[in-house]
């Protein structure tokens, strides 16, 4: 009895624009998920393809897997669409973010006219979903995704569950609209508990306390249908449907020095300027449930580095100690913050990267391709661009960065066996800082400087022997080549490596050598007779003031 | 055709019976305001703006689309969603560049409110103007805060982003309540509803204005009202 008094034209109406919303729904919510930002552009005459006049692209696939899981269905009573957003590290651990829901209840609206208020509430409510989109906290993650973890969607039909949400989650409403056939609501579940730490994790913040422990928990319901990534390179239409992610800009080079096992150096060059040490190109692939994802890590230039940083470049999870070359004969005075993460010598940039050229306009509709660079290449790209710009020192000069990477790293394993040193727990990256680590790191507490002169003492023994060439050599840093940060000047003729090694070994001071120091006690011993003369005339005057000051 | 004649009498000091007003109270650094007002400016006119209407004959009419993009922001830990339309940009822009600059020339601590007003106009019979009746106010207050450090600044950053959150929650749920619209015009009435002026989408007809509350904070001494868009501007 619901729908007598729909006209069968009104009905079929009805039917299409719900199809057509549910679609629309999980376009908007799978590419605010992608990881980057979205441009449409608006028409002013009506291409008669752009549903609830709006301009919201079609990504071929994401089509695809909804209609299979509507299979032919619409939204009904406890029938409901439901795009589950998850989060997927590199370790293979995986945890769901938000359910988004689009729900259909019995409350039926009979007046209301379909094909007009129906279809613009439709297309307020597409506008209002793409607004609460990207205030949920899933959006900042997913807009730093693509190193450390990977945001995948699901689509399932039926009936909703919460509970991989973890406890204590939120639910935002995005709107209803009245049907005579029923209300449609749009809503969204998300979980709280991890967000705040993550958003504050992959910036330059020190890691919250805390770690995510019902992951542990079984998944009630068996996954029904398959996970898909956020970020897929789309443009390839119909062959590969999953296609690899496959982005190197600057390959990272890894070294191994004499840290301790758990530690892992990374020099950070750019690939083809470097001549030096020999390097193990790292690369990691990331079986996804069939999907193979190829994670490059990647290296930009020093300058940069928080842009990277921001958007969680694989490394850079944890603080980072940068030594530059300029202290590498100092090995235990580092640059930078030592152990809070983040390198303020940099001039650091918004979180999501905002440049005035950032902004890529899409293309224009033409066959339903979505060119969507992946996040990862797209960061660096403007990351790496950035500096050579100019933004932050000489781009001619080879900034030699030394990272240390205390847990989870990226080493030359295989990714089954990453795991956190002395920690095998999943989301490890999300836990607080191991303290047991860090009395072990020697960063933190330098063993015992091995037995050596000081320069000074030095100078005093050896007859004033010009500065020897290297100064200090410990034994557990040893200098490959010194290359200072920023040291090309032009305002000088003199570059700041050279005049640092000049001046390295400046010549002792005359007062201190030994010759001269006993010349000068001779002489003071010869002038005491006539300084006490002068004293003892003067002895009076002595005495009144001492007086004063009692 | 004949001349129109400019918009609206005097500046109405409080809403018209039927016109819903909402009020957003956002606190932020000064260097965070104009990011804030055009993140909720923007929201707003997302929702109150359509395609552009293409009438034919026999009163039917099809509607353009409209293109949304992402906005960064630079000051603040937040993104938002906006019309592709630059010249609707524009006028937010120019609007809200001015509200800044009054709050920081007024030399008191930072306190002020940007109202963005839809609006009806009713044709009246020469001699009498125009009415403009509004039936949708927004108001954003404004307390601009002045902070010591650095570290400060970071936590603002994310403070202000976790509020401008909120607001676009708040935003959204008015939007939902579907209360009263004007109905739609016909051709010969849609400058009366939506504003025709921009090439690529058609808002609802809108007015910004602001004002500065003085230090007492008590009463305003400074009352700038501007019309920033007038459909009827010759």
């Amino acid at each position: 009895a619901m729908d007598t008094d729909l006209s069968s034209q009104d009905r079929k109406d009805l039917d299409k624009f719900i199809k057509f919303f549910a679609l629309k729904t999980v376009q908007v919510i799978v590419q605010a998920r992608l990881g980057e930002k979205i441009c449409t552009r608006s028409s002013s005459s009506p291409t008669g393809s752009d549903w609830f006049n709006l301009a919201i692209k079609d990504i071929p696939e994401v089509t695809h897997e909804a209609k299979k899981a509507l299979a032919g269905q619409l939204p009904a009573v406890g029938r409901s669409m439901c795009v589950e957003i998850s989060l997927k590290t590199s370790e293979g651990d995986s945890m769901e973010l938000e359910i988004w829901c689009l729900e259909m209840n019995e409350k039926c609206d009979k007046e209301i006219k379909v094909s007009y208020t129906v279809y613009n509430r439709l297309s307020l409510l597409l506008k209002s979903l793409l607004a609460i989109t990207r205030v949920t906290p899933a959006y900042r993650l997913s807009r730093k995704q693509g190193h450390e973890y990977v945001i995948l969607y699901r689509i399932y039909f039926g009936e909703v569950q919460l509970s991989g949400l973890g406890e204590g989650f939120q639910t935002v409403r995005v709107g209803t609209v009245g049907t005579p056939v029923g209300t449609i609501t749009l809503s969204c579940a998300y979980r709280i508990n991890l967000a705040f730490m993550s958003t504050r994790q992959f910036e330059r913040t020190p890691p919250i306390m805390g770690i995510i422990i019902d992951h542990f928990v079984d998944r009630p319901y068996p996954s029904s249908s398959p996970m898909h990534p956020c970020n897929y390179r789309a443009g390839e239409d119909n062959g590969a449907v999953y296609p690899s992610v496959e982005d190197s800009q600057e390959v990272c080079t890894t070294s191994f020095s004499t840290s301790p096992p758990s530690q892992c150096v990374f020099t950070v060059t750019k690939a083809h300027f470097q001549a030096s040490p020999p390097v193990v190109t790292d690369t990691l692939k990331v079986p996804v449930m069939g999907l193979a994802f190829s994670h490059q890590l990647s290296s930009s230039r020093l300058s940069c580095q928080p842009a990277a940083l921001g958007v969680g470049s694989a490394d850079l999870g944890y603080p980072v100690l940068f030594a530059g070359g300029l202290n590498a004969a100092h090995p235990h005075q580092l640059i930078g913050p030592g152990r809070e993460g983040g390198v303020p010598l940099i001039p650091s940039q918004p979180a999501h990267g905002t440049q005035a050229d950032q902004e890529r306009m899409c293309t224009p509709l033409d066959g339903g391709h979505f060119s969507a660079a992946t996040p990862s290449s797209s960061e660096d790209t403007e990351t790496v661009s950035n500096s050579s710009e100019g933004k932050c020192g000489s781009p001619h000069d080879l900034l030699e960065t030394i990272f240390i990477r205390k847990v989870g790293a990226f080493v030359n394993k295989p990714i089954n066996q990453v795991t956190m040193a002395n920690l095998d727990i999943p989301f490890a990256m999300f836990a607080p800082k191991n303290v047991e680590l860090e009395d072990n790191d020697p960063m933190v507490n330098p063993p015992d400087s091995p037995e050596t002169e000081s320069p000074l003492q030095g100078s005093l023994h050896s007859e004033g022997s010009s500065g020897s060439s290297t100064g200090n050599t410990h034994d557990d840093f040893v200098m490959i080549d010194f290359k200072p940060a920023f040291s090309k000047d032009d305002i000088l003729p003199i570059d700041l490596g050279t005049f640092y090694r000049e001046f390295q070994n400046p010549p002792q001071l005359s007062s201190l050598s030994i010759d001269i120091g006993a010349q000068s006690m001779a002489e003071d011993l010869d002038s005491l007779p006539e300084k006490l003369a002068v004293h003892e005339k003067n002895v009076k005057e002595f005495d009144a003031f001492v007086e004063t000051l009692q | 055709s004949p001349p129109r004649t400019r918009c609206c009498g005097p500046p109405k000091a409080a809403p018209a019976m039927n016109c819903r007003a909402e009020v957003l109270e956002v606190s932020v650094e000064a260097r965070q305001v104009e990011e804030a007002m055009l993140a909720v400016l923007h929201t707003v006119l997302l929702h109150r703006s359509t395609g552009k209407f293409h009438y034919k004959k026999e009163g039917t009419y099809s509607i353009g689309t409209v293109g949304t993009q992402d906005v960064d922001c630079d000051f603040i830990d937040f993104a938002y969603v906006r019309v592709s339309s630059e010249e609707l940009d524009r006028a937010l822009r120019k609007a809200v560049g001015e509200f800044k600059d009054a709050l920081r020339n007024s030399g008191s601590d930072g306190m002020g409110q940007i109202s963005l007003e839809f609006y009806q106009k009713k044709k009246s019979r020469w001699p009498f103007s125009d009415e403009c009746i509004p039936w949708e106010l927004w108001t954003i207050k404004v307390n601009v805060v002045n902070l010591a450090n650095e570290q400060e600044r970071q936590i603002c950053r994310e403070k202000v982003g976790e509020k401008l959150c909120e607001k676009i929650i708040n935003i959204v749920e008015v939007m939902n309540r579907h209360e009263y619209l004007p109905k739609m015009p016909t051709q010969s009435e849609v400058d009366n509803v939506f504003d025709t002026s921009l090439k690529d989408v058609q808002p609802y007809l809108y007015k910004i204005s602001y004002q500065i509350t003085d230090s007492l904070g008590t009463s305003v001494t400074t009352t700038m009202r501007r019309l920033i868009k007038d459909t009827l501007a010759l």
